[in-house]
């Protein structure tokens, strides 16, 4: 048997060897906003433990590098991610001087690029397999508990990331069900109001044109000039509608947001519920009418179900758009994740952008597969049913 | 509607547009009441053209890198020698959409510092999702009867790519440059909150200050260039779809 190169793996060679022996691992800083000091792999990590991490590293970018089978590149890929995930843990307490609460740990570009090297073995290889919708699920449920219990089991504690999240425990939880409130809230508020302004709009011609141009042109206005031009009349609202300010509709806060994101999610909504009724072979519509249906009956029982799978496709980018947008939200006091990353870029305290900025991209990510896997199964469902 | 209305309006918008980055003073008695406590009526910590100026140049320089990288990367998979990494470049087109641009901006801080470079960076990778979408649906969604003839025309594959298939696709290639420049606009403005020198920093100073004319004038100036802009390109587009024989989406 010859040996052939995978040409992604050349690609996935060459990163992690640059990353593990020629870029630093970790970062060590006497207190948050110092510059840091570069630690490569063998000096962040305990005597024998460097060489095995490399050893690691080495086997698994071989893997890569020469074709072989998949279920051996998705064993070296998990193998090589999940040692880097503990060993960062690892180096953090190593690093840290006994009883000195000021000094930073914090992993350095040899370990994110390390990271992003296997993830993209990962993703190759768990796009090859063709995962049912159901096994990508539980692939991220999988994930996700992988990295709930090394969070739990306390080997992450002395990076510097977390030690921002003790210091702000509480507001952090507080932040976060706001930032997720704000996501689906507006979300839930769009999809009650755009599905039937969806299906007028299928229905009366003239309207169409109109309502998708006005929601096209909110979508030009930028998220934080929307989100500012909103405090006067909400602030109008509080003060002038009897009940308004105990709802706790105010100038600035969470009001706003909410409602700037309820305006930029319409228009996917909307959009894509014309699309979808539009998209009803004739066929169908003609079959159901024949049967003696009602335009109620047909709507409910044909055209929505059909459809479903392109509204859905609507509901998914609004809601990895809103996650995202939510952390504007922060600079007119709404909350959310943004918080953290605005106040970290003031006090240029990068450990503080990253504890908003990674729970975000979490959330918006597994937003994406599992909503993905959803319109999967309803697609796939439709064209069982219409086969 | 009139077959002229539409075009006297987007007249009527360049005209307004171009006179208040010009004069902004004009338009003072306009925005008066949006102040309170005798506030400034019009920003007044550096001249809107030049801030306009900027803005459109950051985003320009962001979408000219971002269509020379994802039509090269959408030529290379779309070649015998790249088709594997065909689908894999789709999941992480996916992948990439997830990241928020404010976490992007924030992150590339510390890689490239403050100001304008940051910003390149965010709009860049946000420029490069849709451009590349779009360029792979372009070319593999080619009729096959004009590939064939190509083929069977005796061009090699290069001829046929620069001869037949990009031509082809530059209709759908447009459509993604559009969407991706209308992104870029609006996402230009929060460069700011990483001194990037936008129009993001009226719409910030208004906020800070609670002057919402400041906040009001920022945000109609990158709508209206956005809407114009937008127009532009879609009339290009539809003027290549008709040469090209093609329907644009």
């Amino acid at each position: 048997m010859t040996l052939r190169f995978d040409k992604l793996g050349v690609v996935i060679a060459a990163i992690s060897a640059y990353a593990a022996f020629a870029a630093p691992f970790a970062t060590f800083r006497a207190n948050r906003i110092v510059p840091g000091q570069a630690r490569s792999i063998i000096e962040a990590l305990p005597a024998a433990t460097g060489p095995m991490l490399l050893a690691i590293i080495v086997a698994a970018a071989l893997v890569a590098l020469f074709r072989t089978p998949l279920a051996l590149r998705l064993a070296a890929s998990a193998v090589a991610l999940a040692a880097l995930a503990l060993l960062i843990g690892v180096a953090g307490t190593f690093l840290t001087p006994a009883g000195n609460t000021f000094a930073r740990i914090s992993p350095a570009s040899g370990f994110w690029s390390l990271i992003f090297a296997f993830t993209l073995l990962l993703a190759d290889v768990l796009t090859r397999l063709n995962l049912s919708p159901w096994a990508r699920v539980g692939a991220l449920v999988v994930a996700a508990l992988a990295i709930g219990l090394l969070l739990i089991s306390g080997s992450w504690d002395n990076l510097s990331i977390l030690k921002e999240y003790f210091n702000r425990a509480d507001s952090f939880w507080a932040e976060g069900s706001k930032h997720v409130t704000l996501a689906l809230g507006s979300l839930a508020a769009a999809v009650i109001v755009g599905l039937p302004l969806g299906i007028l709009c299928h229905h009366v011609e003239r309207l169409r044109a109109g309502v998708l141009n006005v929601l096209n042109i909110i979508q030009t206005i930028p998220s934080i000039a929307l989100f500012g031009l909103l405090i006067a009349p909400l602030g109008w609202v509080a003060t002038h509608v009897p009940g308004a300010a105990a709802l706790g509709i105010r100038g600035i806060g969470t009001a706003p947001a909410f409602v700037a994101l309820f305006l930029y999610s319409l228009l996917p909504v909307v959009a894509n519920t014309v699309v979808g009724l539009a998209g009803v072979p004739r066929a169908a519509n003609d079959a159901a009418r024949g049967m003696g249906m009602t335009d109620r009956q047909r709507l409910f029982g044909v055209e929505f179900p059909l459809a479903f799978p392109v509204i859905l496709t609507g509901i998914r980018i609004v809601l990895v758009q809103n996650i995202g947008l939510a952390t504007i939200a922060a600079l007119i006091g709404g909350g959310g994740f943004g918080v953290f990353v605005f106040q970290g870029v003031g006090q240029t305290a990068m450990d503080l952008v990253l504890l908003g900025a990674v729970p975000t991209v979490a959330l918006a990510f597994a937003a994406a597969i599992i909503l993905d896997a959803v319109i999967e199964m309803t697609a796939t469902k439709r064209r069982v049913e219409t086969a | 509607m009139k077959p002229w209305l539409p075009s006297l309006l987007r007249l009527a918008l360049v005209v307004l547009l171009v006179a208040f980055v010009t004069n902004p003073g004009w338009f003072e008695p306009l925005l008066k009441p949006l102040t309170e406590n005798n506030a400034p009526v019009i920003y007044n910590q550096g001249s809107l053209l030049t801030l306009t100026l900027l803005h459109l140049r950051t985003v320009l320089i962001a979408t000219v890198a971002a269509t020379i990288v994802a039509v090269a990367l959408a030529i290379l998979v779309t070649r015998p020698a790249g088709a594997e990494f065909l689908p894999l470049s789709r999941s992480l087109v996916n992948i990439g959409q997830t990241f928020p641009p404010v976490a992007v901006l924030a992150l590339a801080v510390p890689a490239v510092g403050f100001g304008e470079r940051p910003t390149l960076i965010a709009l860049f990778l946000y420029g490069l999702l849709p451009i590349f979408e779009n360029a792979l649906t372009g070319l593999t969604t080619l009729p096959a009867n004009v590939v064939e003839a190509a083929r069977g025309a005796g061009m090699t594959g290069w001829q046929r790519l620069i001869k037949v298939e990009l031509p082809l696709s530059a209709p759908i290639i447009l459509g993604g440059i559009r969407l991706s420049v209308v992104i870029s606009l609006a996402t230009a403005t929060i460069g700011s909150t990483v001194a990037a020198r936008t129009l993001g920093e009226v719409i910030i100073a208004g906020l800070l200050s609670n002057n919402l004319a400041f906040v009001l004038q920022g945000g109609l100036i990158v709508a209206a260039l956005a809407v114009l802009i937008y127009d532009g390109l879609s009339a290009i587009e539809r003027y290549t779809a008709r040469r090209m024989g093609r329907e644009a989406e």
